[in-house]
């Protein structure tokens, strides 16, 4: 077997912080009693000062985050998605979506991929919650490469950023020298004539092993990493539309909200097309290994191969 | 300001909660009432504000925990100079920058969104936090009502506060003792308000939020406490200023009638021409 390189996202994001913070005075990064697994603690190491623990308080941390915000400063507010999206969206909403402040929430431990903790802290829900938020921009990277270049630009991006990483480690699919990541621009992996997948984080190494085994079998599956689910690249889904007539969504989030929802919404109203959304079906997750889960969930390149498959018949 | 100009700029900030929540046909004139003095000592007297350059990176930071008094918030900022007093008479209209709730966006003078309670003092603490961080001198001033205290990321905010030091803080509870359903203690009580920021380890001073005298000498020594955070504790009078509105769990969150509003300004009217006579 190869080597494939695999690295968590959550890494990346703790590597990333280190690499603005020694770029970026302005940059400040807050957590809630979890940074040895959001990863703020490789920040922590750096720039003890410029790291605020604001202990198991999440709601408070939003809070927090947008004061900091509203005096000019980059706060990187850290915890589980389902405790930023999920127990602190009010605040976010509140303070932090309707004054337009320049946070940024890196959220860790998304869906399913959390493995053993289970269904509480596995969050399902949060790219629907956040993209419902006028204003938010929501990126869900698919790789190291990806996840480092997104923090980058979340930075660069004055407004409210959600970044959303994984627990478990993925391969590194995006290290190649012209690799270039801009907000809000799909990328097209595999050119293809008779479907396209468009997928998100995780599950997008397994879409890009899923279209080459279908490839040998004579389905000519395009492939497209969508990194930013808002503000979604419309024109890309509309070519794809147009080009294949079938678009498949793949997506370690529940299919209700989420980018198979965001995709729908293009596709209804400016390229009818059919679509087939591949996600966690409007059921909690549970306990296992990581690698399980996203089997058991249909996630994995040969669950999505099967579906495609069907889907194109 | 001597004592009986902020007493007359109070009632002056009173009329214009009036006729801005009369205008509206809705809105929370008792908490706005109540808090009327408090305003008036912050932003004539304690505060380094600017109405000519409302965004100054020095001035002292307000935020305005307890939303939904913004009328009397306004009404202070209208009469200490950041917009036109008329205006006040939009709030809550179709189109009007003057929001039902503070809009840091459009709103001059105003330095935090919120509305949404116990959220206001979790923006304070991040404000305080980010000048301990950066070496500024501000201050940052945060004023709660009595019910707000009942949202637990209130308690979140107040430990971090202390946690961290923070005596560039200031939290000020408008302890008026009602809240939409009626009296906090029959509600849900928070007493004892000063024993529970104490044991979150606030410097704490219990005031008469309407004495001029107390309120001064409070956030005097506020300004002297190190190494803490500070809770005022202002016991209030909810309507205060307007005879039919004080000390009524009804006057929270209605506007008077033509004829009412009429009664409150008379009410306002008399007492400003016995300050004038002092």
């Amino acid at each position: 077997m190869s080597e494939v390189k695999k690295i968590a996202t959550r890494e990346s994001y703790g590597n990333a912080l280190v690499e603005l913070g020694k770029k970026y005075d302005d940059v400040v990064v807050l957590d809630a009693d979890l940074a040895a697994a959001t990863k703020t603690g490789t920040f922590k190491k750096a720039f003890p000062e410029r790291h605020i623990d604001c202990g198991i308080a999440e709601c408070n941390m939003i809070g927090v985050a947008a004061g900091i915000a509203a005096t000019g400063k980059v706060p990187f507010a850290s915890s589980f998605a389902m405790f930023a999206a999920g127990r602190a969206f009010e605040q976010i909403r509140n303070s932090i979506g309707y004054p337009k402040l320049n946070v940024k929430i890196g959220a860790t431990h998304a869906s399913i991929s959390v493995g053993e903790d289970g269904a509480t802290h596995q969050c399902n829900e949060d790219i629907a919650l956040m993209r419902t938020i006028p204003g938010m921009v929501v990126i869900n990277p698919a790789d190291d490469v990806e996840a480092k270049a997104a923090v980058q630009a979340a930075y660069e991006h004055v407004g409210p950023v959600y970044l959303r990483f994984g627990r478990a480690a993925v391969p590194v699919i995006n290290d190649r020298p012209d690799y270039k990541f801009e907000l809000g621009k799909a990328v097209t992996l595999k050119e293809g004539t008779d479907v396209t997948i468009i997928a998100s984080g995780l599950p997008v190494s397994e879409s890009l092993a899923a279209a080459e085994k279908l490839a040998a079998e004579g389905i000519n599956a395009a492939v497209i990493n969508m990194h930013t689910i808002k503000p979604l690249d419309e024109a890309a889904v509309i070519e794809a539309a147009k080009k294949t007539g079938k678009i498949v969504t793949v997506e370690e989030h529940s299919v209700i909200g989420g980018l198979g929802s965001a995709v729908c919404d293009v596709v209804a109203q400016k390229a009818p097309a059919k679509v087939l959304k591949i996600g966690v079906n409007d059921v909690y997750g549970e306990s296992g290994p990581a690698a399980e889960l996203i089997k058991k969930y249909g996630l994995d390149a040969d669950s999505i191969y099967e579906k495609v498959k069907e889907f194109v018949k | 300001m001597n004592k009986s100009e902020l007493m007359k700029t109070a009632n002056e900030i009173r009329k214009g909660i009036v006729t801005a929540v009369h205008s509206a046909k809705s809105g929370h004139p008792g908490g706005s009432l109540s808090a009327a003095d408090i305003y008036t000592y912050l932003f004539f007297e304690e505060m380094n504000v600017d109405p000519k350059d409302p965004k100054k990176a020095d001035r002292d930071r307000f935020v305005l925990s307890k939303g939904h008094t913004a009328p009397g918030y306004y009404s202070t900022l209208a009469n200490r100079g950041f917009f036109p007093v008329e205006d006040l008479a939009t709030l809550r209209k179709t189109g009007s920058y003057l929001q039902g709730h503070p809009d840091m966006k459009h709103i001059p003078g105003v330095d935090m969104s919120s509305g949404s309670l116990g959220q206001g003092i979790s923006a304070a603490v991040g404000m305080a936090i980010s000048a301990k961080l950066s070496g500024d001198a501000y201050r940052v001033y945060t004023l709660l009502g009595d019910g707000e205290i009942q949202e637990g990321q209130v308690w979140e905010a107040a430990m971090l506060a202390a946690h961290r030091k923070l005596d560039n803080l200031v939290v000020i509870v408008d302890n008026n003792n009602l809240q939409i359903d009626g009296a906090i203690t029959d509600v849900n009580s928070p007493y004892p308000i000063d024993k529970k920021f104490e044991a979150f380890n606030f410097h704490v001073i219990n005031v008469d939020g309407h004495d001029f005298d107390e309120i001064a000498a409070a956030l005097k020594e506020a300004r002297e406490t190190k190494g803490q955070p500070t809770a005022i504790i202002a016991k209030t009078v909810k309507g205060k200023g307007v005879s039919f509105m004080e000390n009524q769990a009804s006057w929270h969150g209605a506007a008077p009638n033509d004829e009412q509003y009429e009664t409150a300004m008379a009410d306002l009217e008399k007492v400003g021409e016995a300050l004038c006579q002092k």
